[in-house]
């Protein structure tokens, strides 16, 4: 990476021409012919798992938004075959999806607000466990007080009144 | 026979060796040659160490008891020249700092290069990346006018400002353990974030502002992602992503 200086106190970066990386940081050379191993599971701590469930709780959220566009956007098409699609949703099979689409968003809100915190609290960086545990305490709370609401249905299709 | 000695009977048993427990432990390296073959493969090595030495101790013990080509980085093998960060048990470690003992000696040690740097053999990565990062955050003391006739004084407040960035030895602990980096490498990284925040920080260093225009970029401090990978591998115990995160609030608030 270049810079140019302007004289007045203020550098801009020069992106170079053709490079081996966009920042223009060199890439190893290899010799030809050789596919270096990616290698194993790096064993991180509560951080990265909270950050592998928030990445994976997000792209799930994001796919739900998309069907339920599109399972919205149905009854402009036939009512009809949006009232089918809603009948479908009342099998026990996607009441459990939907719990867990609640175990998704709920993990997401509360880990995001622990991100806030992370990020705009002095502090924050210190007390990253101790949030997180924080946040799968009031996450399991919350579950508990969600089950009954999103699974009492299937629960009575499957084991009756 | 130079060496002064205590005289003993020629036919005395040799004086007791300082009794040591020493244990059998299997240290797994994944050993990488590319003059050999395009494959990477994990070898194990049975050895005797005392739980009290180091894994750089039971390295040496391989490299110079068993198989001389085992090769690996260190130079000061106390801690403070950065060279001999590996992959110890997954995570990782100065192979220097890491007692065999901390590590549960009962099962295979894995000891594997850092993560995210081209491997060039067994546990040496291709460093290049990681320091031209550095380099780029431009890492010295920036003034403007004259020179003062005596030494720029500071106070200890100012001073502890940014005391806990100043312990950095380079040795890529963090910036190999960051997932965002491992993605394709272009990301600053921990370590070269850190030794920015040393010099922002620094109230007698007058490169602030250029330095947070660097870190402003794409592959600046935006990309992290807070998953505290660097700050659980750091061998100094730096706070590295508390330091990350006061240099995107010095980036909103344009207050360092």
């Amino acid at each position: 990476m270049t810079r140019r200086y302007d004289g007045r106190g203020r550098w801009s970066v020069i992106r170079p021409g053709p490079t081996d990386s966009e920042a223009g940081r060199p890439l190893s050379p290899h010799p030809e012919g050789i596919s270096v191993p990616a290698g194993t599971l790096y064993r991180g701590r509560e951080g990265m798992w909270s950050w592998v469930a928030h990445r994976v709780t997000g792209v799930t959220i994001f796919f739900f938004l998309f069907v339920h566009v599109l399972d919205t956007a149905l009854v402009r098409v036939s009512p009809e075959a949006y009232d089918t699609v809603i009948a479908s949703y009342k099998t026990p099979l996607v009441s459990l999806m939907e719990y867990g689409l609640v175990a998704a968003v709920l993990f997401h809100a509360l880990n995001g607000l622990r991100l806030i915190a992370v990020d705009f609290w002095g502090n924050g960086p210190r007390y990253q466990r101790q949030m997180l545990w924080t946040v799968m305490g009031i996450w399991l709370v919350l579950m508990a007080g969600a089950a009954y609401p999103v699974l009492h249905h299937a629960a009575e299709i499957l084991f009756g009144e | 026979m130079s060496t002064a000695t205590v005289d003993q009977p020629a036919d005395a048993a040799p004086a007791a060796a300082p009794s040591v427990d020493r244990i059998a432990i299997t240290v797994r390296v994944r050993r990488f040659n590319p003059e050999v073959s395009a494959e990477s493969a994990w070898v194990d090595y049975q050895i005797e160490m005392d739980p009290k030495e180091r894994v750089l101790d039971a390295l040496h013990k391989i490299k110079w008891e068993i198989d001389g080509t085992l090769t690996f980085r260190r130079s000061c093998a106390h801690g403070i020249c950065g060279s001999d960060a590996m992959r110890i048990n997954g995570r990782n470690r100065l192979a220097c700092k890491t007692l065999i003992k901390d590590i549960n000696p009962d099962k295979p040690i894995t000891v594997e290069p850092i993560k995210g740097l081209t491997v060039l053999k067994d546990l040496v990565v291709d460093m290049e990346p990681f320091f031209q990062a550095y380099r780029d955050v431009m890492p010295f003391l920036i003034t403007t006018g004259n020179e003062p006739t005596r030494e720029r004084r500071q106070s200890a407040k100012d001073r502890e400002r940014f005391d806990d960035t100043t312990k950095c030895i380079l040795c890529a602990a963090c910036t190999s353990s960051c997932p965002v980096f491992w993605n394709d490498g272009q990301y600053f990284g921990p370590a070269a974030i850190v030794n920015a925040h040393r010099f922002i920080f620094d109230s007698r260093d007058e490169g602030g502002e250029q330095r947070l225009e660097i870190l402003n970029e794409q592959e600046g401090v935006w990309r992290c992602r807070t998953t505290f990978n660097c700050t659980d591998a750091c061998p100094r115990g730096i706070e590295v992503t508390k330091a990350i995160q006061e240099v995107k609030r010095a980036l909103i608030t344009r207050r360092f």
